[in-house]
């Protein structure tokens, strides 16, 4: 496997993990831009953007779009987070010239009138669709109340009314400002001619216009530790998420924290499980760490029956004031290693693993990591570390959201809606 | 890069499927057991949920913790899931690790103790399953869509009935444990960077000996009615049709396979064209197809806000009719390279080659090369699959909604 990077004049980054043997390429236009990123009149842009793209340019409908990337047995898509928008394909070696003539030119979009009108409703049965998922729901609400006044609380879908009143110029304007060559990385992994391919997207993107990106409030969140109740009498099951501070995605303390939340709460055997699984105390519960630009947060949610839901959140809160207070011991730290080693192999086996961790990598750290990297920086991750990441990031500061039908719970009163 | 697949079966039944990948560093493991929640006795449903639990708290020499150290140490990812027929075990590992996996393995599937104490709490996990569906509209109705469209027992659902799981004692998973799980029609499939004679040799030792267990017999009952709504307060309307298919033995498989892709593989696919892009009635609508052995079904979704629910039950209807009026052949093109980029790239997954191997020696009795795949692919026609499609009509539906109103769903 080999790394090659190259810089357009405009300032398009191109980086690359090529594997001859590989049997299939994949290719991904990483935009450095998402929900972090909108003001509140325009919440929901970027998400709606990354539709639009699809929508078609001077030289393709979005019949057209659809049939190209069918035409090629492409495997396809685009997603929208809180601080990205990428958009990538997987296909066979052979067709990865077809891939980019695609996927560069869908990138500078029409956004035709009628498109946006017809595909502003899909957004908005995209937005109820997730309103019948009260976990998402909660997800949603709960990273508005901890982060607070960070825009990383801000929502990737919007609401029906902000997108409802978005126009086209609105969005022109942000595509304008946002989608610049500089702010652009191209990953590619697997069987892919460099030389070939660097040719091609400078043929295509080397006109993209260039300019400065800005993105503000890049800082760590102070995180609110509220608790709220939102009571929805529609849905069955209580669903819990609990918010911590945690550290950013440049930090190297990110691996220690990685390893800290498969220990607290992976799926199997974490203290998480035994507190709450195990026992059949609830339908499920797992911890995350994510980790953003500037910041990162540990994110612990369980659902359960209603009733069960204050003496849950009471074992979750006395488990999350154990690690603090005592930490992680040797034999946790060294499972948590085995699994997540063996996770990072598994899934950097494909080109399309790879083009995503390269391409992520790029936009946030500027760095090439191969798998044997990352695998050596896990395994370096000492109790030391671990300790750092707790006293740094208090895992029992929480802000605490839960969503269903309790009307009451933990002596605090109904305050959502 | 030629396939390099190995087959053996020992004498008590239990098939060994194995498909050495050269170029990666972990394996995958897969067993499908033949005791599938269609076993479940009317009385005990969801007996075959409780028993794949509890199944993993303790085996051999290991206790329940000791087991889930075990396998978290080998970073196994892992996976017990109870299908129709089957309840599948799945392992992802490091190819190094495989071995001790596969002993591990052995004494879940032999030597299981079902500890009497873990079952409250096993049958509680039963119970809010069972309950969460409930927040979960779009798997619901799909669920009540198997239920309603094939005979009974073939579409009822893993979870069972609250009645059944609150009844459930230890010794009826313990029996139904000694009734079912038997080497005989139980298939391991192994996909990976592995060593064919070590592993058939330590297959040969850990399930060479396991004896026991009986082919159940499966009385199926009436047809169940073949209209259902669920009347539910919902942002959105879920739709949920099915109709009858061929099954993979079947001559018409592959065109049958491709009328289900015309309507739905890939962005340019009929129903997503018609539904989403041309009319911007839902984001999600999707058709596939679903098999058993002896029978198989298209299952159509879309979920979609109730005013435009209607009209997007009428498109997608009229859309799955009109199909045998003619297919274009740009239209077999695509799904001619969707087939095929898709059959390359399983190959660069341990996950999916143990998959797939499963499923054909289970409908087929043999594994398919790539190159039986790829002929029969290329061979498609407009013509063929209109044939097929005049042959095997979309008719005669199976219809659940879910949401706070019915649909008007013609005859």
């Amino acid at each position: 496997m080999t790394f090659h990077h190259h810089t357009l004049a405009n300032g398009l980054q191109i980086v690359g993990e090529t594997s001859p043997k590989a049997l299939s390429a994949a290719i991904g236009f990483f935009v450095r831009t998402g929900a972090r990123d909108e003001e509140p009149a325009v919440a929901g842009v970027s998400h709606f953007l990354e539709h639009m793209v699809f929508k078609g340019t001077e030289r393709r409908t979005y019949l057209d779009v659809n049939k190209d990337f069918d035409r090629i047995g492409a495997n396809y898509n685009a997603y929208t987070s809180e601080e990205n928008t990428v958009f990538y394909a997987v296909v066979l070696p052979e067709y990865l010239p077809d891939a980019i003539d695609i996927l560069a030119d869908i990138l500078r979009p029409s956004l035709r009138n009628d498109d946006f009108d017809k595909e502003k409703n899909v957004i908005i049965e995209e937005i109820n669709m997730y309103l019948d998922q009260p976990m998402s729901s909660a997800y949603e609400q709960g990273r508005r109340i901890h982060f607070n006044d960070h825009p990383l609380g801000n929502s990737v879908l919007g609401t029906a009314q902000s997108v409802g009143e978005l126009s086209r110029e609105q969005m022109h304007d942000y595509f304008a400002r946002r989608y610049v060559a500089a702010n652009v990385t191209v990953a590619v992994a697997g069987n892919v001619d460099w030389p070939k391919l660097v040719g091609m997207v400078e043929e295509h993107c080397g006109r993209w216009n260039s300019g400065p990106v800005e993105r503000h409030h890049v800082r760590e969140a102070a995180g609110s530790r509220q608790f709220q109740l939102v009571t929805k009498e529609s849905v069955t099951q209580e669903h819990v998420l609990l918010f911590s501070n945690g550290p950013p995605a440049h930090s190297p303390l990110r691996y220690a924290a990685q390893v800290l939340s498969v220990v607290i709460g992976d799926d199997s055997g974490s203290r998480l499980y035994w507190a709450l699984v195990d026992p059949g105390l609830v339908e499920s519960a797992d911890t995350g760490f994510s980790e953003y630009e500037g910041a990162g947060c540990f994110i612990t949610s369980f659902i359960c029956e209603p009733d069960g839901t204050a003496k849950n959140l009471e074992i979750v809160r006395e488990l999350l004031r154990d690690v603090q207070k005592t930490g992680i011991t040797k034999e946790e730290l060294q499972v948590a290693k085995s699994k997540v080693t063996s996770r990072e192999v598994r899934h950097n086996e494909r080109p399309r693993g790879r083009m995503f961790a390269v391409g992520m990598n790029w936009t946030y750290l500027k760095q090439y990591r191969t798998v044997d990297d990352e695998l050596q920086a896990f395994d370096a991750v000492t109790l030391e570390q671990v300790r750092e990441v707790l006293d740094r990031y208090p895992l029992d500061q929480t802000t605490t959201l839960a969503l269903g039908p309790l009307a009451k719970l933990d002596g605090h009163k109904k305050n959502g809606k | 890069m030629p396939q390099e697949i190995h087959q053996h079966t020992l004498p008590n039944g239990l098939t060994l499927l194995a498909e050495h990948m050269e170029h990666v560093r972990s394996a995958t493991l897969n067993f499908l057991v033949p005791a599938g929640c269609v076993n479940d006795p009317p009385t005990k449903l969801g007996v075959a949920s409780v028993l794949s639990e509890l199944i993993v708290r303790g085996a051999g020499k290991r206790d329940n913790r000791a087991l889930t150290l075990a396998l978290d140490s080998l970073g196994v990812d892992r996976g017990e899931s109870v299908l129709a027929i089957h309840t599948q075990f799945s392992a992802g590992t490091l190819a190094r690790n495989l071995p001790q996996t596969l002993e591990i393995y052995a004494d879940i599937l032999r030597r299981p103790h079902f500890p009497a104490e873990e079952m409250e709490a096993v049958q509680a996990l039963a119970l809010q399953d069972l309950q969460g569906l409930e927040d979960e509209p779009r798997h619901k109705v799909m669920i009540e869509l198997a239920r309603h469209h094939y005979p009974n027992p073939l579409g009822q659902d893993r979870r069972g009935t609250v009645e059944c799981i609150k009844n459930l004692t230890i010794d009826d998973v313990r029996g139904q444990y000694r009734r079912l799980f038997r080497p005989r029609g139980t298939l391991l499939t192994v996909a990976g960077n592995l060593d064919w004679p070590k592993l058939r040799d330590q297959v040969e030792r850990l399930f060479g000996d396991w004896q026991g267990g009986e082919e159940p017999m499966l009385t199926l009952g009436p047809r169940p009615p073949k209209r259902k709504h669920v009347a539910k307060e919902t942002a959105q309307t879920q739709i949920a049709l099915a109709y009858d298919s061929v099954p993979i033995q079947h001559p018409d498989f592959y065109a049958a396979r491709a009328a289900v892709d015309v309507l739905s593989g890939g962005m340019s696919s009929r129903l997503f064209t018609e539904v989403r892009e041309k009319e911007a009635l839902c984001y999600a609508v999707s058709a596939s197809y679903r098999a058993f052995k002896d029978r198989a079904s298209i299952f159509c979704y879309a979920g979609t806000t109730n005013e435009r629910a209607q009209r997007t039950l009428d498109v997608i209807l009229r859309e799955l009719k009109k199909l045998k009026d003619g297919i274009e052949p740009g239209e077999v093109a695509r799904v001619q390279a969707a087939i095929k980029s898709a059959l390359i790239m399983q190959q660069e997954s341990t996950s999916a080659r143990a998959g797939a191997m499963a499923l054909d020696w289970y409908y087929l009795g043999r594994v398919r090369g790539f190159e039986e795949i790829q002929t029969a692919i290329n061979s498609l026609t407009p013509e063929g699959i209109v044939d097929h499609v005049r042959r095997f009509p979309a008719q005669d539906f199976t219809a659940v909604t879910l949401g706070p109103k019915p649909l008007e769903i013609p005859a």
